[in-house]
C-alpha cells in the first residue's frame, strides 16, 4: 500500500503525520470554538428577548 | 457595473450581518473543494510520483512544506491588508478577520518550520541552520505569537485592534523577508525559489526548477491550502463577530439591569 520510501521512510512519514495532525487540530479547534460561541450567542439573545 | 461601483459594493461586507449571511452561503463550497484538492494533491504526490534523483523520497515533503510556507507568508499579507482597512476605515469586520487569521498563520508557519527541519536533517545534515530564510521564518512565527498575545492582553477591542494593526505593519518586513531573503543575501542552505517563478514554470530560464511531474500535484496542494485558508478565515471571522456581539449584548444587559 505505502510506496517504498527507502531509507527516508521515517523522515517522510513523520513530516506527513506532523502536518496532518497540526492541520486537523486547527480545523477541529476552530469548529469547536465556533459552535460554542454560536450556542452562547443564541442563549444570550433568547434571554434578552425574554427579558425585553 | 463600473469598477468604482464594484469596489463600493465590496464595503457592504463590512456589515457583520451581510458578512455572516454571505460566508454561511459560500463556506460549504470552500470546505469541500479545499478537502478535495488537498486529498487529491497529497495522494497524487505521495503515491504516484517518483523519487527525486538527488533527494530520494524526501521530495514528497514538498507537497506540505511549500503550500504551508506560501500560506504562512500570504496569511500575514492578508492580515496587513485588513489591518490597514481597520486603521483607515475603522471597519470592525476587517480587524476581526485579521485576528481570526493569525492562528491559521501560526499553524502554517509551524508546519513549514517542522517539515523543513525534518527534511533538512537528511539533506543538509542538520535540523536547523541560521540561514536567512529559516531565520526570517522563525521571526515571522514569533511575530504571529506576539500578535495573538497582544490581542489577548488588551481588554478594549478597539485599542487591541489599533495596536495589533501597528504590530502587523512592523511584522510585514519579516513576511516579505521570508519570501525574498534568499535573493537579498545570497548565502545559506535553503535554495532559492524554484516553484512559483514564472521562468521556472514556463522553462524559459536556465536555473534549477521543479520538474512538472512534481509541480502538478504540488499546484493542486497549493490550491487546496489556499481554499482551506479562505474557509478557515471566513468561519473564524464569523466566530469572532459572534463573540464580539455576545460582549456587546452582555454589556447592554448589565447597563439595563
Amino acid at each position: 500500500m505505502i510506496p517504498d520510501l527507502g531509507k527516508y521512510t521515517d523522515t517522510v512519514l513523520t513530516s506527513y503525520a506532523a502536518s496532518i495532525v497540526l492541520l486537523a487540530a486547527l480545523i477541529v479547534f476552530s469548529v469547536l470554538r465556533g459552535r460554542k460561541v454560536r450556542a452562547e450567542m443564541e442563549k444570550v439573545e433568547q434571554r434578552m428577548t425574554r427579558n425585553g | 457595473m463600473s469598477i468604482a461601483a464594484k469596489a463600493n459594493a465590496l464595503w457592504e461586507y463590512a456589515n457583520p450581518r451581510k458578512f455572516l449571511a454571505t460566508s454561511e452561503r459560500v463556506l460549504p463550497f470552500f470546505w469541500i473543494t479545499s478537502m478535495f484538492c488537498i486529498a487529491l494533491g497529497l495522494v497524487w504526490g505521495f503515491f504516484f510520483t517518483p523519487d527525486d534523483y538527488k533527494q530520494g523520497s524526501t521530495v514528497k515533503i514538498i507537497y506540505l512544506h511549500v503550500p504551508a510556507a506560501l500560506m504562512a507568508i500570504n496569511c500575514w499579507l492578508m492580515m496587513l491588508v485588513t489591518s490597514l482597512i481597520w486603521l483607515v476605515r475603522r471597519h470592525h469586520v476587517s480587524a476581526l478577520a485579521a485576528r481570526a487569521a493569525a492562528p491559521i498563520g501560526i499553524v502554517m508557519t509551524l508546519i513549514a518550520l517542522v517539515t523543513g527541519a525534518i527534511w533538512g536533517q537528511p539533506m543538509w545534515g542538520t535540523w536547523w541552520a541560521w540561514d536567512p530564510r529559516l531565520t526570517s521564518f522563525l521571526i515571522l512565527f514569533l511575530f504571529y505569537l506576539g500578535y495573538v498575545a497582544l490581542w489577548e492582553a488588551i481588554e478594549d477591542p478597539d485599542t487591541a485592534a489599533d495596536l495589533t494593526s501597528v504590530l502587523c505593519l512592523v511584522g510585514s518586513v519579516f513576511a516579505i523577508l521570508s519570501r525574498y531573503a534568499v535573493n537579498f543575501w545570497n548565502q545559506g542552505l535553503h535554495q532559492g525559489a524554484s516553484v512559483l517563478r514564472a521562468g521556472a514554470v514556463t522553462g524559459t530560464d536556465t536555473e534549477e526548477k521543479v520538474s512538472n511531474i512534481f509541480f502538478y500535484p504540488l499546484l493542486v496542494c497549493i490550491i487546496g491550502f489556499v481554499l482551506l485558508f479562505v474557509a478557515l478565515v471566513l468561519y473564524r471571522t464569523g466566530t469572532e463577530i459572534r463573540a464580539r456581539r455576545i460582549k456587546a449584548l452582555l454589556a447592554r444587559e448589565r447597563v439595563g439591569g
